[in-house]
């Protein structure tokens, strides 16, 4: 427990440090920014407790908004996230319960789970960061072009990284 | 009361979702209305790590910077022989007005790929840079300061929709506002045109100098398209932007020496009114 745990928080660093120097640096055609730090969030075990679950989402944006000095519109999205995250694993477990000590994975859950998985979050974390962040509905079309375009781009890079980094269990 | 403790504990994860989306909020809109706030807590920490990181791949962009640090020379050279040369580009950027100043800055953080864009420099208030001074490399205006700490500031890009900078154009003298629709970080848009301008594409922009942020006559970009629609009191036009904003690398912090005096003189007028 103790051992996950100090993971859990060196995998937060990680994914800060690599969000806000090489994710945010790098312009994809001018349009793109994926926002692969909500890998934390999604990554999580099943039967962690809300509270943990909330407040590292929120400490996880506001590190992200002191970098991109957007302060607050990354906490509010991922707390969001977060919030729905319960929801989301229910609607998708299908009746049974998860598995004690599995984490949402692609090795446990099958690629098209963890997919729809990613795929729910990333969106509504993402609609909620780019309203927030343009603060008006006047650029409404734009804004939603750019959400769907770094969604799917957030998910390719969040499933890349599961193949890469998560060992296949079992 | 008792129930009502019960209540809250059996929903505690709504009500701490509450409590943190409130404080999150009251972040955003401290944030949105009151800019100065957050930097001298934070800066100095996030700054440090953004600079050491753009340290170490400083060298990939250094080609570029090179070039156009070459080319500005070349442009400067050629101003103090007095032969004006390639000029063209740069419409008078380099104003021999006594009562501005020019601080040099590197770029250690910059996106375009947003719909709010910033620059952060390496230099802050400790070299005299101070919120509300304007940005611009050689080809152009970048932005405008909007918070500093002691060794960093924060610049809000051309590109950002909150962005807005009186301009002129150059051929006729007459005023408008550049700002940026969000979409393509080459293109701006001129609004407040008197709709019996006519303008042609590659028009030239420039700062306007009515806001004592820039001085006049710096470069923003040509006309791209003009659109001009009946019943409408102003008319507008894309434009090139002349800097690419994907391609900053070093810049320059305007500091007007008459800035305090000219803004207690107005100030002056305000409360007369």
């Amino acid at each position: 427990m103790r051992n996950s745990f100090i993971t859990y928080i060196f995998r937060f660093i990680i994914l800060v440090l690599v969000q806000v120097t090489i994710l945010d640096n790098i312009n994809f055609g001018g349009y793109i920014n994926p926002y692969l730090y909500v890998y934390f969030i999604l990554l999580l075990p099943f039967e962690v407790p809300g509270w943990i679950l909330l407040i590292s989402a929120f400490l996880m944006g506001l590190s992200i908004d002191m970098f991109e000095n957007t302060m607050g519109i990354n906490a509010a999205a991922t707390v969001l996230m977060a919030f729905f995250r319960p929801t989301v694993l229910r609607s998708l477990s299908s009746g049974k319960d998860y598995e004690k000590g599995s984490k949402p994975s692609i090795g446990y859950n099958g690629f098209r789970w963890f997919f729809t998985y990613s795929l729910i979050l990333i969106f509504i974390h993402h609609v909620a960061l780019f309203y927030l962040e343009v603060f008006r509905f006047t650029h409404f079309f734009a804004t939603l072009q750019r959400t769907l375009l770094s969604t799917i781009f957030t998910l390719i890079l969040i499933i890349i990284v599961q193949y890469i980094f998560e060992k296949p269990e079992r | 009361m008792r129930h009502f403790f019960a209540y809250i504990f059996r929903h505690y994860f709504f009500f701490l979702f509450l409590i943190l989306e409130l404080s999150a909020f009251s972040f955003i809109l401290q944030n949105n209305f009151q800019r100065a706030a957050f930097l001298n807590s934070t800066g100095s920490f996030t700054g440090s790590i953004i600079n050491s990181y753009n340290n170490i791949i400083e060298y990939l962009s250094l080609k570029k910077a090179n070039t156009n640090l070459v080319k500005e020379n070349e442009i400067l050279r050629n101003i103090i022989a007095g032969k004006g040369g390639k000029t063209r580009n740069f419409v008078n950027n380099y104003v021999s007005d006594s009562s501005f100043r020019y601080i040099g800055a590197k770029v250690i953080k910059n996106s375009i790929n947003r719909q709010k864009n910033y620059l952060m420099l390496n230099r802050g208030s400790k070299d005299g840079i101070s919120v509300d001074m304007g940005v611009v490399s050689a080809d152009g205006v970048v932005g405008t300061v909007i918070r500093v700490s002691d060794n960093y500031s924060l610049v809000m890009s051309v590109l950002n929709i909150s962005n807005r900078i009186n301009a002129r154009i150059k051929k006729n003298g007459h005023t408008g506002t550049i700002e940026w629709d969000g979409k393509n970080y080459r293109k701006g848009v001129l609004i407040d045109i008197p709709t019996h301008i006519v303008l042609y594409r590659g028009d030239t922009v420039v700062t306007s100098g009515n806001s004592n942020i820039f001085p006049e006559n710096i470069m923003i970009g040509t006309v791209d398209e003009y659109f001009s629609e009946k019943g409408h009191k102003f008319n507008t036009a894309t434009v090139d932007f002349s800097v690419d904003y994907n391609n900053v690398y070093y810049v320059y912090v305007i500091s007007n020496l008459m800035r305090e005096e000219q803004l207690k003189l107005e100030e002056g007028v305000e409360n007369e009114k």
